[in-house]
């Protein structure tokens, strides 16, 4: 499975890459991620949970590279999903924003772990591609990830549908929050 | 805190919640002074609008004093115990939307984006008791109420002006006056208005104020029309005389230059059989929207005129008339308005005397009594016109 996504983000190449490149930052605005856990120079170790019921992990290592311009990684070893990624940074025509092009590419594999994947990226796949780039913009151009009373949860928004009310969070929510936010 | 909040189609109801908190570095709280029942929140409460959930707070024409910043606020443009209107579209000054002044189009405000562009085609704003839709943001008619951005959007009122003066910069000045505004209005062009509510009259005065030669009002409600022409605007009855015709004969059949359709999705249509099939259209749903000021203004206006929409659309329209648009070189423009371009202006021409918004004013109530304002303001009773809430 390939998804594709693309957004534009109004901070110079320098920024966008850097902010990409620390592969630990991707958790703050990818749905899937838990961790991204540095190992070398082109390695590192990737944890996702929630969304497959189950923990799954891979080691990656980057692939090939232009700083401010693109990253290319893949997974390493016998990944239980085996998967690529590449991300291009390109100049806006307005002269001061950067696009910004991602391409996933998924191994899915049979079995009761593959069913899980398909059913968590569900029928639009590409979905939850494009909301990790509006979080990553929102990071990059107003420093975090944007809450609000019905969708306070950052990268489970999507997911939650009908949301909780519009209305300010109970004491137990907050503290909850709070958890997230230290964890 | 007390907060009024949707209960579900035609009921709003004011329940205890939690006091809100900040979420984000850049929030403020407000201690809500002053906040306003729209037309707006009439399409929330009809149920035109999706994705408004039990116990939302509504509400997004506030002002208060600010008990509260978060530590990403700059204390330069923002203290505890600043006094502030609100602007009802919530924007981060800082995407390509709001660096070009189109705050209600702000590309990070909303965390349901992904939600409003299956919707839109794109994403708009985070508006404040406004739907998940845009945002899930909790409103401003509450004792108190967060405020994310708070060093963008918030306009600190250091004068002297009472609470009245200053509430209507968080919305209804700002749009009727963008309404205007939008009509790029020409010595000698007459502006025709569709509906007599509180932004159409706000749009009226600022069209004088732009220098139109003559404001006509349209509605049916005989104490708006009469407001109307209390403020010194021509008046045209749409239940009385057909609209079309009328406002050739006050024009020497050119019709007017200019025209602003502050009516919105929910527009009547007397008694017409056009009527009754938008009616039963949007009963059923298959279309969305009952646009008859919006199709009288395009066949009415003259040819190579402008007309400024500002009544509020959601979803899809009928019978739009494309012909009559396009071969007569008529520009359409609208938008939800992009409050915070206009709040700094608008308060000079307030303090300067040249606007006076209170004039709309006919209700002021406790936030308790909400749900009855709600009641008058939709159902015209009691010549209710604007209802302000005291928290
Ligand atoms: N663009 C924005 O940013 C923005 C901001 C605030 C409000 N609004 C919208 O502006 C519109 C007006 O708001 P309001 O608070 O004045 O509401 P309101 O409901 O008080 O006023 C609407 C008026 O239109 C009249 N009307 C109905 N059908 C008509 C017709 N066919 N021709 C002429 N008049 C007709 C009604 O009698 C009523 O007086 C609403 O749609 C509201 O959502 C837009
Ligand atoms: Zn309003
Ligand atoms: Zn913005």
């Amino acid at each position: 499975m390939e998804l594709t996504a693309t957004t534009t983000i109004r901070r110079p190449a320098r920024d966008v890459y850097a902010f990409w490149r620390r592969l630990e930052n991707l958790p703050t605005f990818m749905c899937h991620l838990d961790e991204v856990r540095v190992t070398g120079e082109r390695t590192s170790h990737w944890t996702a949970s929630a969304p497959f019921d189950r923990t799954v992990e891979w080691d990656a290592e980057i692939t090939d590279e232009v700083p401010e311009e693109f990253v290319g990684w893949r997974s390493t070893g016998d990944a239980d999903v085996p998967n690529a990624g590449r991300v291009r940074f390109a100049p806006a025509p307005d002269g001061v924003s950067m696009e910004v092009h991602v391409v996933l590419v998924y191994d899915i594999p049979g079995g009761p772990l593959g069913k899980a994947v398909a059913r968590y990226f569900g029928e639009e796949p590409h979905q939850q591609l494009d909301d990790d780039l509006r979080r990553l913009k929102q990071v990059l151009e107003t420093g975090e990830v944007v809450r609000s009373d019905g969708a306070p949860w950052g990268k489970r928004a999507r997911k939650e549908f009908p949301q909780r009310p519009a209305q300010p969070l109970s004491a137990e929510e907050v503290e909850e929050l709070a958890k997230e936010a230290r964890a | 805190m007390r907060a009024n909040t949707w209960a579900g189609r035609n009921r709003v109801e004011v329940r205890d919640v939690p006091d809100p908190t900040i979420l984000n570095s850049r929030d403020a709280i407000v201690r809500v002074t002053s906040t306003a029942i729209c037309g707006s929140d009439l399409h929330l409460v009809d149920g035109y609008v999706p994705t408004m959930q039990d116990g939302d707070v509504m509400g997004h024409e506030f002002m208060g004093e600010v008990v509260e910043v978060g530590s990403g606020v700059d204390p330069s443009r923002l203290r505890v115990g600043d006094r502030v209107v609100v602007p009802f579209p919530i924007a981060c000054g800082a995407c390509a939307a709001c660096t070009a002044e189109l705050y209600s189009c702000c590309e990070n405000s909303n965390p349901n984006a992904g939600i409003a562009e299956k919707m839109f085609g794109h994403p708009v704003a985070g508006i404040f008791g406004y739907s998940h839709l845009t945002g899930g943001f909790a409103g401003g008619q509450a004792q108190y109420a967060r405020v994310p951005f708070a060093d963008v959007g918030p306009l600190k009122i250091e004068s002297e002006l009472s609470d009245e003066q200053v509430l209507f910069l968080s919305d209804i000045l700002p749009t009727g006056y963008m309404g205007a505004e939008m009509c790029d209005i020409q010595p000698g062009d007459v502006v025709a208005v569709w509906g007599a509510g509180p932004v159409g009259q706000l749009a009226m005065d600022s069209a004088r104020l732009l220098g139109a030669a003559e404001v006509i009002a349209i509605d049916r409600e005989p104490y708006r029309l009469r407001m109307a022409e209390e403020a010194g605007h021509t008046v045209v009855d749409f239940e009385e005389v057909d609209v079309r015709s009328r406002l050739l004969e006050l024009t020497g059949g050119r019709g007017p230059d200019k025209c602003i359709d502050a009516v919105g999705l929910e527009a009547t249509h007397g008694s017409t059989p056009i009527g009754a099939y938008d009616r039963i259209k949007q009963a059923v749903r298959s279309e969305t929207d009952r646009p008859h000021a919006l199709r009288q203004a395009i066949l009415s206006c003259r040819s190579g005129g402008v007309v400024s929409v500002i009544g509020v659309y959601g979803g899809l329209i009928d019978k739009f008339p494309a012909g009559a648009w396009m071969n007569r070189s008529i520009t359409l423009r609208t938008g939800q308005c992009h409050v915070q371009r206009y709040m700094e202006p608008l308060l000079r021409l307030i303090e300067q005397g040249e606007l006076d918004p209170t004039r709309v004013i006919t209700h002021t109530l406790p936030l308790e009594q909400a749900p009855y304002g709600f009641e008058i303001f939709k159902n015209k009773r009691e010549d209710c016109e604007k209802v302000v809430l005291k928290p």
